[in-house]
C-alpha cells in the first residue's frame, strides 16, 4: 500500500473516533428530546459539570471554596484526601440525579404545555446558570483528568502497521489515541445498554410511550414527572461519561462546554429522534471535517473544523429538512 | 387616569395612524426625547457615556433587528454575533476605502452590506424550520468569523489581525478614532437607534410586518390568505441583518474604536442579543431597548457592588453574573414569558383605571 492511502485511511480512522466522542453528547440531546420534546442546549455544559464535579471529588476539593475565602477571608482549598475514580463516579452520578431532580421540580414542572422555543430558550438560561454555578463551585481552572484510562498513541498499532507502506516510502506507522478506542468501546456499549434498556424494561417502555404521546402516556398511569427526573438522571450519566472522555482527551476546562455547540450539526445530520442517527451523524461529521481539512483545508487558511460540520449539516437539510433518520415533519393547517 | 383616549379627537387619518395615538403616551414621549437630546448630553461623564450609554444604544439597534426577525417573524436566529462582524468589517473597508465618506454613509451602507449577506443566509428558511434553523444559522455564526479572519483582505493586511477605526467626522465632528469625544458618539449613537426605533415601529404595523407575524403564527395559513412567504421571510432576514449590521457597525466603529473578530463577535454576542430580546419582550420595539438596558446596566451594577464595593475577586464576580442572568432568563421565562415589555403593559391596563380597581 503506499504511504498517502495509509495517510487518509489514518484520517478517516480519527475522524471516526471523533464522531464517536460528538455521538456521545448528541445522545443525551436525542435522549432528552424524545422524552420530553424538549431541545436540550445544556447538555454540553452538563458534560462540563459532570467532568468537574467528578474530578473535584476525586481530589477532595471543597466545593465554593472560593466564594467562602472571599467571603469570610479564609484560606480553604481541599480537604486533603483522595477519593478512589470508582467511589468518585457513583457520587458524580448522585450529584446528576439531583440535578434532573431539581431542574424538573424548579423548572420543567413550571414549564409545561409552553411552547418549545421557550422551553429551548430555557435552556440555554439553565446552560448559562450551570456554568457559573460549577465555576463557583469547583473554580475555573483548567484540571486534568484521571480515572485510569489509557491515553497516548497506540506503540502496537504504529508497530504493526508499520510495515503495510511500500518498500522505500517514509511512513512511521499509524496513530491512533489509546484513549478515542476506550471512548468508541464505551459508546458501543453506551447505545447497546440503552437500546436493551428501553426495549426490555417497564420503564424503558413507559419511556418509549411518553415519546410516542403524552397525554396517552398519562392516561394508562405512566407519571410523567418521575419519567422526566429519569429521563434527565440518563442524560445527565451521558453527560458525565462525555465528560469523562472528553475531559481526558483535552482537559476540564470551559472550552469542554462548546463541544455542544459541535453536537448540533450532529443531530440535524441524524435527526433529533434517533439514536441510530446520533452516531452515525457524529461519525459522518467527524469523517468529513477531518477528511477537509486534511485535503482543502491547507489550500483555504486552516482551521475549518470550526465552521466545516455547520456547512455540511445545513446543505444536508436544505434537501433533507428532518435529517437523516428523523421523522417526517407533517404540518397541518 | 393616564393613557386615556377620551379627549384627543382625531380629525384627519393622518392623525388617525400617527405612531403614538394617545395623547399622554405621545407627551410622554417627547418628553424622553427631549431629556436624552437636550439633557443628559450635559450631565454625563465620560465614563457613563462609554461604559453605559453608547452599548446600550448599540445592543439596542442589534436587538431591535433580532426582534424583528425573532419576535415578529418567528425564525430564531444564532448568527447576530457573525452579522454584527460583517457589519463591523464593512465599516473598516469602506472607512479606509473612502477616506472622505462621511460617517452617516459609512453606517448605512454597511447596514446594506450586512443586509445583503443576511438575505444569503436566510435563504435556507424556506425548507428549514424551528431548531433545524436555529442550528443552520450557527453556520453563518461560524463560517463568517472563520472568514473575516482567514481572508487577510478584510482586515487590510494588518499584521495582528486586528481592525482600528480611523478618524472620521461628519459636518466637521470628530466621531470615532481616538480624539473623539464620548458624547458625540453618543448623540451619534441616539440619532441612529431613534431613527431605526421609529423605522423598525412602522414596518411593523404596515403590511410588511402583517406578513412577517403571520408567517411567525402559523406559515402554512398564512400561504394559504396569500403571504408570500419567500418574500416575507427574505425581507425579515434583510431588514434584521441591515439592523444587526448597523449595530456591528457602531460597536466597532464608535464603542470599541478596534476589535478583532474571534473576540468581538464570538457566540456569546448572539446569545447576549438574544437574552435581550427574551428580557425585553418578543415582537416588541419598547421592549428590545429595555432588554438592552438590562443587559448592559446588570453587569455595570454588579461588577461596581462586588468588586467596587465588597471587594471580591473580579473572576468571582464574572461567574455570579453568569449565574445570575441564567437565573433570570428561566425565572422571566417561567413568570412572564413576554418579558418586561408585557409587564409594561399590565402596568399601563393598570394605570388607566387607577385609583378605580374595576
Amino acid at each position: 500500500m503506499s504511504a498517502d492511502f495509509l495517510y487518509i485511511l489514518e484520517v478517516i480512522l480519527n475522524g471516526l473516533m471523533a464522531g464517536v466522542m460528538y455521538s456521545l453528547v448528541a445522545l443525551g440531546f436525542v435522549l432528552i428530546f424524545k422524552a420530553s420534546g424538549i431541545f436540550n442546549y445544556a447538555q454540553g455544559v452538563m458534560a462540563l459539570f459532570a467532568a468537574m464535579t467528578l474530578v473535584g471529588i476525586q481530589t477532595g476539593q471543597i466545593p465554593f471554596a472560593h466564594l467562602i475565602n472571599a467571603i469570610f477571608g479564609t484560606e480553604m482549598h481541599h480537604f486533603g484526601w483522595q477519593v478512589p475514580a470508582f467511589l468518585a463516579i457513583i457520587l458524580t452520578v448522585g450529584v446528576m440525579v439531583l440535578f434532573a431532580m431539581i431542574v424538573e421540580k424548579y423548572i420543567l414542572h413550571h414549564l409545561v404545555n409552553q411552547e418549545p422555543i421557550i422551553l429551548f430558550m430555557a435552556t440555554i438560561g439553565l446552560a448559562y446558570f450551570m456554568e457559573g454555578f460549577g465555576d463557583i463551585m469547583w473554580g475555573s481552572d483548567i484540571k486534568t483528568m484521571d480515572v485510569g484510562i489509557p491515553s497516548g498513541g497506540s506503540l502496537w498499532l504504529e508497530e504493526y502497521t508499520l510495515g503495510w507502506a511500500a518498500e522505500g516510502e517514509r511512513y512511521w506507522g499509524m496513530y491512533i489515541d489509546k484513549l478515542d478506542m476506550v471512548a468508541t468501546l464505551v459508546a458501543v456499549i453506551l447505545v447497546v445498554s440503552l437500546t436493551l434498556f428501553s426495549q426490555y424494561t417497564k420503564t424503558g417502555r413507559a419511556l418509549r410511550a411518553v415519546a410516542d404521546d403524552h397525554q396517552a402516556a398519562l392516561s394508562v398511569g405512566i407519571s410523567l414527572r418521575a419519567i422526566w427526573v429519569i429521563v434527565w438522571s440518563i442524560a445527565g450519566f451521558v453527560a458525565l461519561v462525555a465528560g469523562i472522555m472528553w475531559g481526558a482527551k483535552s482537559g476540564v476546562q470551559f472550552s469542554l462546554s462548546l463541544i455542544a455547540l459541535k453536537a448540533l450539526p450532529v443531530l440535524m445530520l441524524g435527526g433529533f429522534t434517533s439514536i441510530p442517527g446520533a452516531i452515525i451523524g457524529g461519525l459522518i461529521i467527524g469523517v468529513g471535517e477531518k477528511l477537509f481539512e486534511f485535503a482543502i483545508g491547507p489550500m483555504i487558511g486552516g482551521a475549518t473544523e470550526n465552521w466545516f460540520a455547520y456547512v455540511l449539516a445545513l446543505m444536508f437539510l436544505v434537501f433533507r429538512p428532518q435529517g437523516l433518520f428523523g421523522e417526517k415533519i407533517i404540518e397541518r393547517v | 387616569m393616564f393613557y386615556r383616549e377620551s379627549g384627543d379627537f382625531k380629525k384627519t387619518y393622518r392623525d388617525d395612524s400617527q405612531t403614538f395615538p394617545i395623547k399622554f403616551d405621545r407627551r410622554r414621549y417627547y418628553v424622553v426625547m427631549a431629556i436624552a437630546f437636550l439633557v443628559l448630553p450635559w450631565f454625563i461623564t465620560d465614563y457613563i457615556a462609554n461604559a453605559v450609554m453608547i452599548p446600550f444604544l448599540v445592543w439596542a439597534i442589534a436587538a431591535l433587528g433580532l426582534n424583528i426577525l425573532v419576535g415578529y417573524c418567528g425564525q430564531l436566529s444564532l448568527g447576530t454575533g457573525g452579522f454584527m462582524a460583517v457589519g463591523a468589517y464593512a465599516t473598516y473597508k469602506l472607512m479606509t476605502s473612502f477616506p472622505g465618506m462621511d460617517m452617516f454613509s459609512v453606517v448605512l451602507l454597511s447596514g446594506f452590506v450586512t443586509a445583503f449577506v443576511g438575505m444569503i443566509f436566510g435563504l435556507p428558511s424556506l425548507r428549514i424550520k424551528g431548531f433545524y434553523l436555529a442550528v443552520a444559522t450557527l453556520a453563518a455564526q461560524f463560517f463568517l468569523v472563520w472568514l473575516l479572519n482567514k481572508v487577510p483582505w478584510f482586515y487590510n493586511y494588518s499584521a495582528s489581525g486586528q481592525i482600528t477605526a480611523p478618524e472620521r467626522s461628519m459636518f466637521g465632528i470628530i466621531i470615532t478614532g481616538p480624539y473623539a469625544s464620548p458624547v458625540t458618539g453618543y448623540l451619534f449613537c441616539l440619532i441612529l437607534a431613534i431613527g431605526l426605533a421609529w423605522v423598525a415601529r412602522n414596518l411593523t404595523r404596515g403590511r410588511l410586518g402583517r406578513s412577517w407575524m403571520a408567517i411567525r403564527d402559523m406559515d402554512i395559513a398564512a400561504e394559504i390568505i396569500g403571504v408570500n412567504p419567500l418574500m416575507a421571510k427574505l425581507s425579515a432576514f434583510a431588514v434584521s441583518s441591515f439592523f444587526v449590521g448597523v449595530a456591528g457597525s457602531l460597536f466597532f466603529s464608535v464603542y470599541l474604536g478596534a476589535a478583532e473578530v474571534t473576540e468581538a463577535f464570538s457566540i456569546n454576542v448572539s446569545f447576549a442579543v438574544l437574552f435581550m430580546v427574551i428580557i425585553g419582550g418578543l415582537g416588541s420595539i419598547f421592549g428590545s431597548f429595555v432588554g438592552a438596558a438590562f443587559m448592559v446596566l446588570m453587569p455595570v451594577l454588579l461588577k461596581n457592588i462586588l468588586v467596587g464595593g465588597l471587594g471580591w475577586p473580579t473572576d468571582l464576580a464574572a461567574h455570579l453574573e453568569f449565574i445570575i442572568v441564567g437565573a433570570l432568563i428561566v425565572i422571566f421565562l417561567i413568570v412572564e414569558p413576554h418579558g418586561l415589555a408585557q409587564m409594561a403593559r399590565v402596568l399601563k391596563e393598570k394605570l388607566r383605571l387607577w385609583p378605580f380597581p374595576h
